[in-house]
């Protein structure tokens, strides 16, 4: 049996978005710049995909840029607003359990241009505080950027509490909201974001194609400089399939979204309840109250997470693991280390994204694999004693 | 990342487990590096006539593990320190580049078991 656990990394492209997308490569292949018709038919496509992607988030079309993906949108807003800022200090606030895309681009606005960062630390469940963010705020500070639900772990962050101090305070609220737009209802101006990155491929869409949510009068310097696509902010031929089909596989994902919400977390809910109960030395990293329906991230104690992985991929089942092994980093995931997890427990996560297409036979199958797969892999590990079936560490 | 060989090697490996009366115990690495790996060897006349390991530590970590103990057992004392990390990566037929540390590993865990025979042998 073959098993795809891993939906928070990438999706399966939908059929349906596919073949809305196929005559926009052979047929309707027009440049959407050029004024003849094949140019005006392909912009037409266009046109009404930036409106869908508006209409889902309660934006305006005309505030929806497309981008590369999450991470050039991330990228963007960050470079955006600090190059579009004339004063002469700049302070972000920002989380630990940040994406790659925000925090290396972080460290290069440190490097580059003297910003001074606040990373929130997060509770045990994962969530970041809103009172520690107005304690953070000073009088430099020109953007907080807190993603919306974390990828690793699933932690749904207080956006519209987050949102609602940033507009009190006048600062620009950057959300990354590539792992929700699924599953999450999101309305920009009820929740008081400015900016909103997303990428199509985490929802059933394409690769290679995302967009970034830019509030009318939020000023933002272009990270790409060229031809006058994207109202003159960011150049490059508009990609008339890719954007198609992002658009598609987000009418599909807000169509079906209570339905797959509902299905999905009670396959996970279970799941997770019986890895818990049945396999011993097992914890669920952070908590079930604001969590992403999908995600499941559990640390099997005294056995590396990679191994589980390595083992569970010669059964057909993919997931990812936080452990260091898997990242070809010496240090484990820093989302299971912020939310207070020991090293030894984060080298021992391991997360399962269920799908739309996630069955019970699948969960089933691979809840007994892994079980198998555990024991398996503590009867040859130092740290575990098979016969009193207990763990110490040396 | 991995070849077929590690692959293999992992999902089957040899000399899993302990020697009650080893002659000689290695531990290298902890936990919250993410990797140990303890090698145990039981010796007559110089020579190994029995390796055994125990691995915390990903893919390559238990399959460097399991070829550096084959490669121990019916070694002199004096040939088993010649064992290099570089033998055990030919054997698996290359591990991916943020991988050879494993077999750094296997090779620390060979010379510490040899280190705690001899140091029992005094």
């Amino acid at each position: 049996m073959k098993v795809y656990l891993d939906n928070s990394a990438t999706t399966a492209l939908d059929k349906e978005v596919l073949n809305a997308m196929l005559p926009y490569f052979t047929e309707t292949f027009g440049n959407p710049s050029s004024l003849h018709a094949y140019g005006r038919n392909a912009l037409k496509a266009v046109d009404e995909a930036r409106d869908s992607i508006a209409k889902s988030i309660g934006a305006k079309s005309n505030e929806i840029y497309f981008t590369s993906g999450g991470s050039e949108s991330d990228n963007w807003a960050l470079k955006g607003v600090i190059g579009a800022t004339k004063a002469k200090c700049k302070h972000i606030i920002t989380s630990q359990i940040e994406h790659p895309a925000i925090m290396d681009t972080l460290d290069y606005l440190k490097a580059k241009e003297g910003v001074e960062v606040t990373y929130l630390p997060v509770d045990k469940d994962g969530r970041v505080s809103v009172q520690d963010l107005k304690e953070a705020v000073t009088d430099d500070t020109v953007l907080v950027s807190v993603m919306f639900a974390n990828n690793e772990m699933g932690a749904v962050q207080p956006i519209a509490e987050i949102g609602a101090f940033c507009k009190e305070e006048g600062i620009i609220f950057h959300t990354d909201a590539v792992q929700a737009m699924d599953s999450q209802a999101i309305d920009v101006n009820a929740l008081n974001i400015d900016l909103l990155s997303m990428s199509a491929h985490k929802f059933h869409g394409p690769k290679g194609i995302g967009a970034l949510y830019i509030r009318s009068g939020v000023k933002l310097d272009r990270l790409i400089s060229g031809g006058h696509q994207e109202r003159r902010m960011r150049a490059g031929t508009t990609d008339t399939p890719l954007i198609v089909g992002m658009a598609k596989a987000l009418e599909i994902a807000v169509r079906d979204r209570e339905e797959n919400n509902k299905r999905i977390s009670a396959l996970r809910d279970s799941f997770v309840k019986k890895v818990l109960a049945e396999i011993p030395f097992t914890y669920l990293n952070g908590g079930m109250d604001h969590r992403l329906p999908n995600n499941a991230n559990i640390s099997f104690e005294y056995v590396e997470g990679e191994s589980i992985l390595i083992t569970l991929d010669l059964a057909g089942i993919a997931v990812s693991s936080g452990s260091a092994c898997s990242s070809g980093s010496l240090e484990p995931s820093h989302v299971i280390l912020a939310l207070g997890v020991k090293e030894e427990l984060a080298h021992s996560s391991i997360r399962f994204s269920l799908g739309k297409d996630t069955t019970q036979e699948e969960m089933d199958y691979t809840f007994d694999v892994l079980k198998a797969s555990v024991e398996r892999l503590r009867s040859m590990s130092p740290l575990f004693n098979m016969e009193k079936g207990i763990g110490y560490y040396v | 990342m991995y070849n077929d060989r590690v692959l293999e090697v992992f999902a089957n490996p040899k000399n899993v487990g302990e020697i009650e009366n080893a002659s000689g115990v290695g531990t290298i690495g902890n936990a919250s590096c993410g990797d140990i790996m303890r090698v145990y060897i039981l010796v007559e006349n110089d020579v190994i006539i029995d390796a055994k390991f125990k691995t915390f530590g990903c893919a390559a970590a238990i399959a460097t593990a399991s070829v550096a103990t084959d490669m121990l057992i019916g070694k002199t004392i004096e040939e088993a320190l010649q064992i290099k990390n570089a033998d055990v990566v030919a054997y698996l037929g290359g591990l991916p580049p943020q991988k050879i540390h494993c077999s750094v590993l296997a090779e620390e865990a060979i010379q510490a078991a040899v280190a705690d025979y001899r140091s029992k042998q005094k």
